[in-house]
């Protein structure tokens, strides 16, 4: 298998400044990821997993460890690389989805959704076909892509956000709890979707509160519980 | 205690806006102190900071309408002329405005600033065409009328003096007249400060559009987070004319280190 990622001893922290005082969050995790691997995070709430995810996509700084990232442009190391290759990687080969739309004012749903594949150089109309076919799988209804997502439920916003952050395929993806409060149809065709994915190559690494709703995805779990960290699974173990 | 990103950059290894140093006084007060930035191309880096920071001061030298008394200003642009390879603060007054007329853009917070009140939009647009040679009348008006039109401003009004114009169209001048030439580099001074909130979102809008659709390496100054948040790729932090902390806008907003950044991104309503 062609190896994508190596987390060497990964240790991140916070420094509360204005209370004086120091949070540790995880001490040396180290794991590997391999392409179309699919890694389930596990442990209990505050042990870490979503801030794992951050501090591998750098929204978060590590103190310490290795991020190896084999980019098409050669090895990077995601935990002290540049600020501008970071962002260069994340628009072409690492993504991040959550359950969160990052919407923003008078721009349509199939605008957000088109927008990866516009900023990896595919033309507008090629763009905005893929978009609201995503949409489509999603279960956004079509009188809704034209619309502001802005003014859109919860759950209408949950899947144009999924649509955006899955039209494009990456290397490597970090899935913080996408499934959360998802309809069965939508729950669905994520799964499907990320399957597709996996059979493409995409390695994933995901937080899930319900882990059966992507139980035959999964190969390996990593828990993150103190005692536990460095353990791996495998998925028939008990979740 | 966190990682230095001293890693080698390995993509992206040229920045278009080079700004080594820089040091700028009025009379006793030290408006900006070293600081050094790098803007690469096709990105947005957003300047943030409180009142007296530094930052307006430092786009104002990134505009070569101040000098300062230390550093160096070297922009890589695509067929670079030799009279702009060097350092830009050495120029000639000449040589340092009809840079700025062709290759910079900027749009400032008070339009005042960057328009002529009286005289029509599209004559403000054509003013910056005027400066780099174009004489054709016919070609002169089509091309402010593209500009105007990139910039989202309604096209039957294109004759009405600024003037005339509510605040975020008098921006949208603005912004056409800075982007007529396809600028190497735009500067945005606080471009929706005092802006209503629906025509701040517009003019953001159009922005984010802009530098999606040309690609223009933009650097944005404002003490609005949430301005800054929606635009910028990467974010530098100035507090008293000094640069604190620089990082991807993400994780200046979510993991702030510096107590300065962690105090102003606490404070955002």
């Amino acid at each position: 298998m062609t190896r994508i990622l190596d987390i060497e001893s990964l240790t991140k922290g916070f420094t509360l400044h204005h209370l004086g005082n120091e949070l540790e969050t995880f001490n040396n995790i180290s794991f590997s990821l391999d392409a179309g691997e699919f890694v389930l995070l596990k442990g209990a709430n505050g042990a870490g997993k979503s801030t794992l995810l951050r501090t591998l996509y750098r929204s978060y700084l590590p103190r310490a460890g290795k991020v190896r990232f084999q980019s098409s442009h050669g090895e990077i190391d995601l935990a002290c690389a540049a600020d501008v290759d970071v962002a260069h990687i994340r628009k072409t080969e690492l993504g991040f989805v959550t359950q969160f739309l990052t919407a923003r004012p008078r721009v349509s749903a199939e605008a957000i959704v088109a927008e990866p594949l516009r900023q990896a150089s595919v033309a507008t109309d090629e763009a905005l076909d893929e978009a609201r076919e995503a949409l489509q799988v999603f279960g956004v209804k079509p009188d809704l892509w034209k619309a502001y997502p802005t003014t859109f439920s919860g759950g209408e916003q949950q899947k144009v956000n999924l649509a955006r952050e899955l039209i494009l395929p990456r290397k490597l993806l970090l899935l913080d709890e996408p499934t959360a409060s998802l309809d069965a149809k939508a729950r669905e065709a994520l799964v499907t979707r990320l399957k597709a994915l996996k059979d493409g190559g995409t390695a994933m690494i995901g937080v899930f509160h319900h882990p059966d709703d992507v139980l035959h995805l999964i190969d390996r779990i990593v828990d993150l519980t103190p005692e536990y960290t460095h353990s791996e699974e495998r998925s028939d173990v008990a979740l | 205690m966190t990682l230095t990103l001293d890693a080698p950059r390995i993509i992206t290894t040229k920045p278009l806006l080079r700004i080594e140093n820089v040091s700028k006084s009025y009379g006793d007060v030290r408006a900006v102190r070293n600081v050094s930035a790098h803007a690469f191309p096709g990105e947005v880096l957003g300047i943030v900071g409180e009142s007296g920071s530094g930052k307006s001061t430092l786009l104002r030298i990134m505009n070569l309408e101040e000098l300062p008394e230390e550093g160096t200003y070297h922009l890589d642009m695509d067929n670079t002329p030799e009279a702009y390879s060097g350092n830009l603060f050495e120029m000639d007054r000449f040589a340092r405005r009809m840079l700025c007329a062709t290759r910079i853009g900027i749009v400032y917070q008070n339009p005042h600033l960057g328009l002529l009140m009286k005289h029509s939009s599209s004559g403000n647009v054509a003013e910056r065409l005027l400066v780099a040679g174009e004489r054709s009348f016919a070609n002169l008006r089509a091309k402010a009328k593209d500009a105007l039109d990139a910039s989202e401003f309604p096209l039957e009004r294109m004759d009405a003096p600024p003037a005339q114009l509510s605040g975020g169209m008098q921006q949208r001048v603005q912004l056409a007249k800075a982007i007529a030439l396809e600028p190497a580099l735009l500067l945005l001074d606080e471009p929706t400060t005092g802006l209503d909130v629906s025509v701040q979102a517009l003019v953001l809008d159009t922005l984010k559009r802009l530098q999606q659709d040309r690609q223009i390496t933009m650097v944005i100054v404002s003490h609005d987070l949430g301005v800054i948040r929606t635009l910028a790729d990467r974010v530098m932090v100035m507090r008293r004319g000094e640069v604190v902390e620089t990082g991807l806008s993400d994780q200046i907003f979510q993991d702030p280190q510096h107590p300065y950044t962690q105090q102003l991104v606490h404070a955002k309503l």
